[in-house]
């Protein structure tokens, strides 16, 4: 019975997991360390790290978080924000990170996905790609910076040739349902789950244990991913997963 | 003491971080001496078969390993892809030659129902009564990351298993001295570690 997985996110700066719309706002919610402790505990089935602050020195701190945090929880767990060479993926993956996830970085260099593939595996090459309706409706493109730039890229073009390349899961975040909590946005996981043979991790706009149900229910994801939902105890990994064994939605409980 | 073979292939360090969280000792090594030295040998891996016989090969590391398993029957704990080449052959990258510790060969998992690579958490069936089995009351789960998988093995070796789509996955195999599971047993949360735990306090 291969299950579906719940994935907490943590936002990472200073040392400190944050939250906050868009990068502005960013509230502390806790340490790291801890946070991800206390979702092992609670049965997360994996967990994402992203650095947002992008300086060396910030880095550097990252490494010593993804150190003490692979030896405190025994699940897979992503690295991923800043990632921008073989280098910062060799060393996440030293310090203990599973896979790491690549975004700005892989679109300015689509190799940065084939080698990371060929010398690491494509297993721990996670892209992650921000995705926003076109304004005339007739698909999606990709976003970078935070969501604050259009590549102009088809994302449907971009997830193809992202794993034609070697990219052996897709993070996929709706920019349209992100902060909304009004549900995952399913036609776009769909879209791309229909499209690639990889699985999808469906993020952005998660409020209620339906949500969870519906992105499911429709084989849209294989995963589903939140952050604020875990971090502000809204909702817990257990009470979720209970309720999605009793829809009927295999997951380790 | 428990050596984790360093052959260039892998994460390594979880696999230590496991066997500390369990309060065993352990070294990471690619050195003969440390293998010999050894009360038992752990194999990880991932990537793709070819690279990893042949980085085994060109370190020598394969013939120090095959001479402490066969002759010295030193316990050898292969993972993920260090279990696939505990076989005889993988159909990775054409035609790759195994250590053969284990009658078998490893194919590419083919179903077009289903997202491969098999990525994620998967129960795990026993078919054998042992002591592995009675550590679980219900099945565990166990986190897997793979795109091929054992066949043509000798059903007397298989211990537990993991369907996905239309394919039985052989999750753990034991034969003699010689244990191999398919899943990342340092991923999969408790009932990882129980496995883990097993092989280092248990198997022969």
């Amino acid at each position: 019975m291969h299950t579906k997985r719940i994935i907490p996110c943590l936002d990472v700066k200073d040392r400190k997991v944050v939250k906050g719309i868009n990068f502005v706002g960013l509230k502390e919610v806790g340490d790291p360390v801890q946070l991800a402790k206390q979702y092992y505990e609670q049965g997360a089935d994996e967990l994402v790290f992203l650095d947002i602050t992008a300086t060396h020195e910030a880095r550097d701190t990252m490494v010593d978080v993804v150190k003490q945090v692979a030896k405190e929880i025994f699940i897979p767990f992503t690295v991923g924000g800043g990632i921008r060479s073989l280098e910062d993926i060799q060393k996440m993956l030293h310090s203990g990170a599973d896979k790491v996830s690549v975004n700005s970085a892989a679109i300015k260099d689509p190799n940065l996905i084939k080698e990371g593939a060929l010398l690491f595996g494509s297993q721990c090459i996670v892209l992650a790609v921000d995705a926003k309706m076109r304004q005339d409706e007739s698909g999606w493109n990709v976003f970078i910076h935070g969501g604050r730039i259009d590549t102009g890229l088809d994302l449907i073009d971009w997830v193809k040739q992202a794993t034609d390349l070697g990219a052996g899961e897709i993070l996929l975040t709706s920019m349209d349902a992100d902060g909304t909590k009004k549900g995952f946005d399913i036609e776009l996981c769909k879209a791309i789950s229909k499209e690639v043979s990889v699985p999808v991790i469906a993020s952005g706009g998660c409020g209620s244990l339906e949500h969870f149900k519906d992105v499911f229910k429709e084989e849209a994801a294989d995963a589903a991913l939140a952050a604020s939902l875990f971090h502000y105890n809204e909702l817990t990994i257990s009470q979720i997963k209970t309720y999605l064994k009793d829809e009927g939605i295999p997951v380790r409980i | 003491m428990i050596a984790i073979i360093d052959y260039g292939m892998g994460n390594l360090y979880n696999v230590k971080n496991a066997l500390d969280a369990l309060g065993v000792d352990s070294i990471i090594t690619s050195k003969k001496e440390d293998l010999e030295k050894a009360d038992k040998l752990i194999l990880p891996g991932v990537g793709a078969m070819q690279d990893c016989m042949l980085n085994l090969e060109k370190s020598g590391l394969k013939e120090t390993i095959m001479n402490l398993v066969l002759h010295r029957k030193k316990p050898l704990l292969g993972i993920c892809l260090g279990m696939q080449a505990l076989f005889e052959s993988s159909e990775e990258n054409g035609h790759t030659k195994g250590f053969g510790f284990v009658k078998g060969n490893v194919i590419k998992m083919e179903d077009r129902n289903v997202r491969i690579p098999h990525i994620g958490w998967n129960d795990l069936q026993f078919v054998k009564d042992m002591s592995l089995k009675d550590k679980f009351s219900k099945a565990p789960f166990v986190y897997y990351v793979h795109s091929y998988y054992a066949s043509d093995y000798d059903q007397e070796d298989l211990v537990a298993y993991s369907e996905y789509g239309n394919m039985k996955i052989c999750g753990v195999i034991m034969h003699d001295h010689v244990m191999g599971c398919q899943f990342h047993p340092e991923k999969s949360a408790k009932d990882g570690l129980k496995i883990l735990k097993y092989f280092v306090e248990e198997f022969v």
